[in-house]
């Protein structure tokens, strides 16, 4: 299992409760779980990295608990109640230093666990119906929730009492009507204070902590469905936004103005995520399809059927195709290599010499060869290089 | 004969590298008397080249009589050496007997089809954990009975509320409602409060049945189907007495991908689980090119070896369209998959079900 968790690059929690690891290059899906009591009690509904090393996952499953998978291994560690299930399904989960772990839950309450603790050392309330809680990835004691009649609030973990920012609805609209709250959801864009949010009414808000101003700085609209996922790519400007159709498109920051779409889904997207250095988009949902596009061609890269509706996604942030490959060709040469090198330093030792004859052999026979060519004689030596040798003769007279 | 040869080929030889030459040969051949004849020839070809160009095709005689005459010669031509050589071919086979070559499967596009990797294998652990605990599971498991609200769009003609009714018919435990105007987010909570298993909505426009939405209750999937070709009982030929009120058989055909489980289970899922075989009633519903087909029949087992079997109607065509998770919600329910034209059917050979 270690050897097969090693090699995934993108993780994927499904609707049945199966923790699966892609391998991009290798083109193979593995399922973490044991088969024989799957129950749909362990969906998972939130994944996270529980420190930058990225050794090991959280996975936080309905039934309010929260597992520790480690990469290395390939199996699950630890599991830790953190909250019942009478507060709904996790909505986000997140780490802060390799050991604390916050959850958010559906019915807004956002706690803090410390390690080897059992009751939270920090609890708050983010207000009812919340739909996704994320964290800043520049300072980490910061998270951001929303939800439905819930607006957008920036919270400080040292400061549960108050939110940072909180959002201040829209403007009543033309008819002066109310214009209805839905923050499905958030992301923090890096270098700056500020937020983007999709919301279930196909907008894409960005908000702007920095100013006064608590209303969105910039609004725009995609299609005509509710928007449930958005991720952020790592050159900037742009927003990668899917929908409950499974329509995937990126959005220009800007302007809001569309960039373009992202085809070949046929159902809706509950999971994207963009990768960290290179320009592609994962995304996964109810059409059990991971599909991995280029965002600079817009064509779809890898496509794989995972069998069961996937809710999250996590991507690893090495190199997407150089993970498996180096894999690959260590599972030739490498890996062999160093098992060898833990068991016996002599056999490595004889090979390394061995490497070095091949090497001298071959200077000797440029050597020789430059040699026939500038003499044109013959000296005794051994029968391979003779062909070689007539070879040689046979191109001159050519 | 001989001689007289070698200087043709020569000129045609000319002919093909310089045409201006070619006037300057035959002034010198036609001094010496044997060359004369020859050239006569040639020239005639020569002529004959000029009059149809080599890439000649029937299209290019501008008389329209005269081409359609030629172009009937042609086609009836063609059919007369066709059916030469089926003729041909035919007796081979006779002579040969036995040990004659199976005959070739023509190809069709459904023989054609490009394999889908959502094709469920029925070994699949996974999959089948995740159909036994889907939301059909407690039809399934035999703990709720099927019991279907029938109803139509606003102010139905009289032709989509007889469909309705002679649907009522096939589905045992159906009832037929006015719609009233309802909304159908109002309709559903009351369905559920009733024990009502499934919704089904017959859509209109131009007074011509023309959609579906199967809603499964108490918490989905919802369906919508495109429908077509829609023959009520009367308008059937030959067909049989009024069906009877026992449970029918159901046959899902050809309903081989992840979706197309879903979608036979939700049809499934509208019958009871035990048939009564008393009344001899089949419904079915086939699957071809996402296409479903739905016929109700009724059969006999006239001797050992021969069935007979009697249409009983209606009769319609179902194109899935999407299918949603969760009860009807088009707004904002989430979607496990929506036909998207253009994009799905651009290869003819792929198909969803």
């Amino acid at each position: 299992m270690g050897e097969r968790s090693r090699l995934c690059s993108v993780w994927l929690g499904s609707e049945t409760g199966i923790l699966k690891g892609v391998s991009v290059s290798r083109k193979q899906a593995f399922n973490f779980c044991n088969t024989s009591h799957l129950s749909r009690d362990q969906e998972v509904r939130a994944l996270c990295w529980m420190d930058p090393s990225q050794s090991e996952l959280l996975v936080g499953s309905v039934d309010g608990n929260v597992k520790t998978f480690s990469t290395e291994k390939g199996e699950f560690t630890e599991t830790r109640c953190c909250g019942d299930p009478a507060d709904g399904c996790f909505v986000g989960l997140a780490a802060i230093g390799g050991s604390t772990v916050v959850t958010c839950a559906e019915s807004g309450v956002l706690r803090v666990w410390r390690e080897d603790s059992s009751e939270p050392s920090t609890e708050l309330d983010a207000g009812k119906n919340v739909c996704r809680m994320r964290q800043s990835p520049i300072h980490p004691n910061k998270v951001a929730t929303g939800g439905k009649e819930n607006g957008l609030k920036v919270w400080d973990l040292e400061i549960p009492e108050k939110p940072v920012f909180s959002a201040k609805n829209m403007r009543d609209d033309w008819l002066d009507l109310r214009r209805p709250h839905w923050v499905k959801d958030m992301a923090f864009i890096p270098d700056s204070d500020k937020l983007v949010t999709c919301t279930g009414f196909h907008q894409v808000h960005i908000f702007d902590p920095s100013t006064p101003c608590r209303r969105p700085v910039l609004e725009a609209e995609f299609g005509e469905y509710p928007l449930t996922t958005l991720s952020l790519p790592s050159s900037g400007n742009t927003v990668v936004v899917g929908n409950t159709h499974g329509q995937i498109a990126l959005l220009d920051l800007r302007k809001g103005l569309v960039r373009g779409c992202l085809k070949g889904l046929s159902g809706g997207v509950r999971g994207l995520q963009c990768h960290s250095s290179q320009p592609v988009v994962a995304s996964c949902g109810l059409d059990r399809f991971l599909r991995i596009h280029n965002l600079e061609d817009r064509k779809v890269q890898h496509k794989v059927y995972l069998k069961s509706r996937l809710n999250c996604l996590l991507l690893s942030s090495q190199d997407l195709e150089i993970k498996g490959a180096e894999e690959e060709g260590s599972k030739n040469q490498e890996v062999k290599k160093e098992e060898e090198d833990e068991d016996e330093v002599w056999d490595t030792m004889e090979k390394v010499e061995e490497a070095g004859d091949k090497l001298k052999r071959k200077v000797v026979e440029i050597d020789v060869e430059e040699e026939v060519e500038d003499k044109d004689e013959e000296a005794p030596q051994p029968q391979q290089k003779k062909s070689e040798k007539k070879m040689n003769k046979k191109n001159k007279t050519k | 004969m001989d001689f007289t040869e070698v200087p043709v080929k020569q000129d045609k030889k000319s002919k093909m590298k310089k045409t201006k030459k070619l006037k300057k040969n035959t002034t010198m051949e036609e001094g010496t008397a044997e060359g004369g004849p020859v050239e006569g020839k040639m020239e005639q070809t020569e002529a004959a080249e000029t009059s149809f160009p080599p890439a000649f095709s029937l299209s290019d005689i501008k008389n329209k009589q005269r081409r359609h005459m030629m172009f009937m010669k042609f086609k009836q031509e063609k059919r007369k050496q066709k059916l030469q050589i089926r003729k041909k071919k035919k007796k081979e086979r006779k002579a040969l007997g036995d040990k004659a070559p199976p005959k070739e499967v023509p190809k069709t596009i459904e023989n054609q089809r490009v394999y889908d990797e959502t094709t469920v294998d029925p070994e699949d652990e996974e999959v089948a954990f995740d159909e036994g605990t889907d939301e059909f599971s407690a039809y399934f498991n035999g703990i709720s009975n099927p019991k279907v609200l029938v109803t139509t769009s606003d102010r139905p003609h009289w032709r989509t509320v007889r469909f309705c009714e002679q649907l009522a018919t096939v589905i045992p435990n159906a009832h037929v409602f006015y719609r009233r105007g309802l909304a159908l987010k109002r309709v559903i909570p009351q369905c559920i409060a009733r024990d009502f298993t499934y919704l089904m909505v017959i859509n209109e426009d131009r007074k011509v049945p023309n959609g579906m939405v199967l809603c499964h209750l108490p918490d989905g999937p919802t369906a919508h189907f495109k429908v077509s070709s829609v023959r009520l009982r009367k308008e059937i030929k030959r067909r049989g007495k009024d069906p009877t009120e026992h449970f029918p058989e159901v046959i899902l055909n050809n309903f081989s991908t992840r979706l197309g489980h879903s979608i036979g289970r939700l049809f499934a899922a509208l019958f009871p689980q035990n048939p009564q075989f008393v009344g001899r009633q089949v419904a079915t519903f086939h699957n071809q090119r996402d296409f479903v087909f739905f016929r109700f029949h009724r059969y006999i087992f006239k001797n050992e070896k021969k069935v007979g079997i009697q249409e009983l109607g209606p009769r319609f065509t179902l194109k899935l369209r999407s299918l949603q998770k969760g009860t009807f919600d088009s707004k904002f329910g989430e979607y496990e998959w929506v036909l998207k034209r253009h994009e799905m059917d651009a290869c003819r050979r792929k198909f969803q079900l």
